[in-house]
């Protein structure tokens, strides 16, 4: 599947990914994160059971401390 | 835009400006100084000395609630702005009463969990109004690596790498240099002209 990760495209081998596996093939391992797919925000309960598929507009913040 | 257009556009905004720390107070300073119409400031906590190395107060303040404060320099600079203050902690709950109506939300909150609260909260009960949130600040020098993108409606501007450690303190030039920078996409947004 092709998708749009954080305004790049991106290719991966599987027909789709849960949120989860998506973050680990990333190597994106920080804990506070928030995430959007097509606009719409991922809860943390949601990333085992939600689906990236092809054509999907990806967001992935990593939130760190600091203001 | 002539100056006079700018001021006239800005007089009838509103923005919301979640935490008067580092990124918060300098941050409403600019808005105040290009005349935003109305700023909201939200902030529980009282000035200490320690904040004294990036955020927009004064040695005589310490002690003083932050919104208090910063409302006092607000209107030492422009008593014509309208200062809405509230001395409470941005929850969950309260977030919508605090910042509904608001044209900009501006992110300025220290600690990673309190902005994936902000965060989570801004997408799920006003997913239309721009948030505009600081990311990675910390230390000094590498001008280059803070930047500014956009993520459909939420605007990051910082680093995105450095965390606030006691070897990576966040000190006033770069708080500064992401504080402004907010400010500058703030004013980008309400003009109608966003190009980051």
């Amino acid at each position: 599947m092709k998708i749009i990760l954080n305004n790049y495209h991106e290719e991966f081998d599987r027909e789709s990914l849960t949120v989860s596996e998506l973050l680990a093939v990333k190597n994106f391992t920080f804990k506070m994160l928030v995430i959007k797919i097509n606009g719409n925000l991922v809860s943390k309960a949601a990333y085992d059971t939600t689906m990236v598929h092809d054509g999907d507009e990806v967001h992935v913040l990593h939130l760190i401390s600091g203001g | 835009m002539t100056y006079e257009e700018i001021r006239g556009r800005l007089s009838r905004k509103r923005v919301g400006i979640a935490g008067c720390g580092g990124l918060g107070s300098n941050c409403a300073i600019a808005l105040a100084r290009v005349g935003m119409g109305t700023l909201v400031i939200v902030d529980f906590d009282c000035l200490s000395v320690s904040n004294l190395n990036r955020q927009y107060y004064f040695r005589d303040q310490v002690g003083m609630k932050k919104v208090e404060a910063l409302a006092d320099n607000i209107l030492r600079i422009d008593p014509t702005i309208r200062v809405e203050k509230h001395p409470v902690r941005i929850t969950a709950t309260n977030f919508t009463g605090l910042f509904a109506g608001c044209d900009v939300i501006v992110e300025a909150f220290d600690l990673a969990e309190e902005k994936e609260m902000l965060i989570t909260s801004a997408l799920t009960h006003f997913p239309t109004i721009p948030l505009v949130v600081g990311l990675g600040m910390a230390g000094w020098g590498n001008n280059a690596a803070i930047h500014c993108r956009r993520l459909g409606n939420i605007y990051v501007c910082g680093d995105e790498t450095s965390e606030i450690s006691a070897s990576m303190p966040p000190l006033a030039p770069r708080v500064g240099m992401v504080a402004n920078m907010q400010a500058n996409v703030v004013m980008d947004i309400l003009l109608n002209s966003v190009q980051l």
